[in-house]
């Protein structure tokens, strides 16, 4: 059990943390020619584009109600509203997610207010959905406004099944957390897939966000769940949810369409996967097929493998919560141990996260916690703090915008867990020091490094 | 805030500025910029644009009061360059919480500047005010003033929340808090004759650097660059420079046409991008430090050097003409420097099919028509006309800020970054160089006819798709009466 602690510092240095906005953006990014809109300034939405762009690689629509100072002292409600309009007419978007930002949540804007008179306003805006969010810069982080948004999607769009019409057996709603990568959701679709189920994924970042060429330009998400689909969704046998931060959509899903819903914490390692395989031939009532029997020997194979290199290696993790979980719960069961666990929020499974404490801070607390361990696990931002301690850096997470081939990074199943084996593996190999001749002479000058215990190379 | 509304009514009023000039009392209130249009508005507001506009100052600590969002999503995205202290890439934010939107974030603010100060010692802290504590009402500048009265450090107020305007306002008013309270509050220990300031260049992949071999070689001092690798000392005693070279007149006019009012530092605008622009700003450098007391051989060493480096770098480019010549070039760049772009890329043989020209001001409209009249100044492009642009071949290549490249590498095109994440510096004799060497290793690249080549199994090509979606654009642009703004 890990024990939970908060900052006490004044001054956040180094941010790991990203605001809810931009978490609930990406959300969106996973409907169907959908463009997110932040009610805010101007730069709330520019920051988020950069941000995107340099992560994905990739075009990213999103949309801002551009609030001057006057607007933003006499109310907004023009503002959502011209932009709504500007949007429709210059984008035809199937769907707009609108997300506050601090400082329209500061002024007191009632969003839902403003789009029911938006809806009365303009009666030739019927056919396009619009999903109000409230995301404040000043609560929470980047995987708060993601979660808030998938569920707020559920209520918004999902339709209850009429009356007597019994599910379709074959259908299943799965809830993908932020902590996971488009790749991890072809993964994903494809094991799903293999067991005779029709997965329907919300949020899909996998068709929007991959980095495809698609025949035209658009300039909303090409790709992604469509409005229809998520509408469909309650007619389900089931749902799978993904991440301890999607069990508010799964229980909202619930409770709209009484679809029942498992919630898979964790979704890298031999135990975990283990864990989806078995959920998946339960609901499905079909034997795990063999493709995954062989992915999962490889896997085994690959620990035994691996071991050698993870075993007594202390890491450092910077991470939104239920990537930390993740990622921290597969290094230590490859025997590493978590020295340093931050993350940015609060979330009821940071008590399982497996080091000893748990910080709600930023990258400065985890470079201070950091420093004699042998790997940092964090984004693009751990780049510097890595450099100074002189630790190899194993991107994860968003942004990673100094790497190549962020949206393809698979960590899930048997198959993601062998290949991160590998990768991080092979970061331990790169980094171990050899002995030269002085090696043994500067050790014994040291006391304290010669009762260290023997880590296996 | 009416301290602030003093500031940009002040800003709005800038006599330095030639579009100004034109117009009259009653407009110039107005202020420059467009209305920001909800929905259909891209690019920073003003916090971003103060931010790029001082972070380049290397030593100091930069400290954002406001919310997660503010640095959280944008700090360590900037490439420009330091030769020594790095504390400038580090992320410093209040990350205001709840409590601190009800409470007021004042007491966090300070106890930030007093962790700041006690972990990291730099020569100066700024503190930039972003949208909610402005809306709270923090005063930042009260705070400023009691915490550097209490640790005998200077701390900088930056008054510039993002929803007052948009980017380049945000530059000009980071320049007023360097006059208020920077510049002049330090002496040099030593001046020549041949100290300049150079105003509005953030050295962006290092471009500063090459050109400052040259002033070297001359003996010219940059006495303080704002704000590129530049120290908070050297900003503070910039007042004793005997004369300025505005870099970016958009971004920083004020600061300089204000320096020359105070502190008698003439100051001209120029360029460093491409070759001629290049030799014609160390002249204009020569000449006004001659006015100014330096000795007249000045600029017959400046003219040899010229003559060296001018022959170095056409040498170098004609080896590139021959693959070069004929081949387009579309230019979506900020507008704020198209029109220096555009000398540098037709000296390289290149030819222009068209550039934006949405933030230029009028008189840099003018000089890119009196440069190359044939060139398209393109106001306002939407991606969708952009990607038909290229689709359709009428550019070879897109040369533009990182948030349109996709744009250019969807349709296939070749594209290069010329905005502020470029990776290579493209300044001076050596950058022009290095621009032309980059886009034509852009050109020749062999995966071109790859990625353009349809499967073996599909009948249809790209070209043939591409057709089509045009053609049905064209369709629907006759149905709804829009079309491209193209000037």
């Amino acid at each position: 059990m890990a024990q939970i602690v908060t900052s006490t510092k004044s001054c956040t240095v180094n941010p790991l943390r990203m605001s809810q906005p931009l978490g609930a953006a990406l959300a969106f990014m996973g409907l169907r020619n959908c463009m997110p809109l932040l009610h805010g300034s101007q730069g709330c939405t520019s920051f988020g584009l950069v941000l995107f762009v340099r992560h994905f690689r990739e075009s990213i629509p999103l949309q801002t109600t551009a609030m001057s100072e006057v607007a933003t002292v006499l109310g907004g409600f023009e503002n959502v509203e011209q932009a709504i309009v500007n949007i429709v007419g210059r984008t035809k978007p199937d769907v707009i997610g609108i997300c506050t930002t601090g400082v329209t949540e500061i002024k007191g804007d009632d969003l839902d207010g403003y789009i029911k008179m938006v809806r009365a306003n303009h009666p030739e805006l019927a056919n396009v959905a619009l999903v109000p969010v409230s995301t404040p810069d000043f609560k929470g982080a980047f995987e708060d406004g993601f979660a808030a948004t998938v569920a707020r999607i559920v209520e918004t769009l999902v339709e209850a099944p009429a009356e007597g019409i019994a599910p379709d057996a074959d259908r299943i709603n799965v809830l993908a957390g932020s902590h996971l990568t488009p790749g991890d959701i072809d993964e994903l679709r494809d094991i799903i897939e293999a067991f005779g189920l029709a997965p329907t994924f919300l949020p899909d970042i996998s068709g929007s966000l991959d980095g495809h060429l698609p025949d035209d330009f658009t300039p909303t998400t090409h790709g992604g769940v469509s409005v229809a689909e998520v509408a469909a969704m309650g007619g389900a046998a089931y749902t799978l949810a993904f991440g301890e931060q999607m069990r508010k959509a799964a229980v909202a899903l619930e409770a709209k369409a009484g679809v029942p819903f498992t919630l898979l914490a964790r979704v890298t390692g031999l135990a975990a996967a283990d864990e989806l395989m078995a959920t998946l031939a339960k609901i499905s009532g079909r034997p795990v097929p063999p493709k995954y029997r062989r992915q999962r020997s490889q896997l085994v194979d690959a620990m035994l493998d691996g071991h050698f290199y993870f075993g007594g290696k202390s890491v450092a993790i910077g991470a939104e919560p239920d990537m930390l979980l993740n990622i921290g719960g597969f290094l230590a069961d490859m025997g590493c141990t978590v020295s340093a666990a931050v993350t940015t929020t609060t979330s009821p499974i940071l008590a399982q996260v497996p080091s000893d404490e748990v910080l709600i801070g930023d990258l400065e607390d985890l470079e201070r916690r950091a420093e004699d361990c042998d790997l940092l696990v964090t984004h693009s931002h751990g780049r510097q703090a890595a450099e100074r301690l002189g630790v190899p850096l194993f991107r994860m997470g968003l942004p990673m915008f100094d790497r190549l081939g962020a949206a393809h990074q698979v960590a899930v199943g048997y198959r993601g867990t062998r290949d991160l084996i590998f990768a991080i593996g092979n970061v331990f190999i790169a980094n171990i020091k050899e002995p030269d001749v002085n090696s043994w002479r500067s050790a014994s000058a040291r006391p304290d490094q010669t009762d260290a215990p023997a880590t296996a190379h | 805030m009416s301290r602030l509304a003093d500031k940009i009514q002040d800003v709005f009023n800038e006599p330095g500025c030639a579009a100004n000039q034109a117009k009259s009392d009653k407009q110039r209130k107005k202020g420059c910029s467009k209305p920001l249009q909800p929905g259909g508005a891209a690019g920073g507001c003003a916090f971003d644009g103060a931010k790029i506009a001082l972070q380049p100052i290397v030593d100091v600590a930069h400290l954002v009061h406001g919310p997660i969002a503010c640095e959280g999503s944008s700090w360590d995205n900037r490439g420009t360059k330091s030769s020594g202290s790095k504390l400038y890439r580090t992320g410093f934010t209040t990350d205001m919480g709840e409590n601190d939107v009800i409470f007021g974030g004042e007491k966090r603010l300070f106890r930030s500047i007093k962790e700041i100060i006690e972990k990291y010692d730099p020569p100066a802290v700024f503190v930039y005010q972003t949208c909610v504590p402005a809306m709270m009402g923090d005063d930042i500048v009260a705070v400023c003033k009691v915490a550097a009265e209490k640790f005998g450090k200077p701390c900088v107020p930056i008054i510039s929340p993002g929803f007052v305007g948009p980017k380049n306002l945000g530059n000009k008013l980071a320049g007023e808090a360097m006059l208020d309270y920077v510049i002049g509050t330090q002496e040099p220990e030593f001046t020549t004759p041949y100290d300049i300031n150079i105003i509005g260049e953030y050295n962006v992949a290092g471009e500063l650097w090459q050109v400052k071999p040259l002033l070297d070689e001359l003996g010219i001092r940059i006495l303080s660059c704002l704000s590129g690798d530049a120290r908070y000392h050297e900003v503070a005693q910039s007042h004793r420079a005997r004369a300025a070279m505005m870099v970016c007149s958009t971004a920083m006019i004020n600061v300089a046409r204000k320096m020359e009012e105070r502190y008698g530092i003439p100051y001209f605008e120029g360029s460093f991008y491409g070759i001629s622009d290049t030799s014609e700003s160390l002249r204009q450098i020569a000449r006004l430090l001659i006015q100014r007391g330096a000795d007249a051989e000045l600029m017959d060493r400046v003219e040899v050097l010229i003559a060296r480096e001018e022959a170095k770098a056409w040498a170098a480019i004609k080896a590139y003409t021959p693959r070069l010549e004929g081949k387009k070039v579309l230019l979506i760049t900020g507008g704020v420097k198209s029109w220096s772009v555009v000398a540098a890329l037709q000296e390289a043989g290149l030819s222009i099919v068209g550039t934006s020209v949405k933030k230029s001001t009028k008189e840099d409209k003018l000089r890119l028509k009196e440069m190359s009249p044939d060139v398209h100044q393109i106001d306002d492009l939407r991606p969708r006309e952009m990607y038909k642009m290229l689709k359709e071949a009428q550019a070879d290549i897109m040369l533009s800020g990182g948030r349109s490249q996709f744009v250019a590498l969807k349709a296939r095109m070749p594209w290069m970054d010329i905005n502020q994440e470029r990776t290579y510096a493209y300044c001076g004799y050596v950058g022009i160089v290095e621009m032309v060497r980059q886009i034509d290793k852009s050109l020749s690249n062999p995966i071109w006819a790859q990625v353009r080549s349809a499967p073996p199994w599909d009948e249809v090509t790209w070209e043939e798709r591409a057709d089509a979606a045009n053609a049905a654009d064209d369709r629907q642009r006759a149905i709804f009466g829009r079309s491209a703004r193209v000037a």
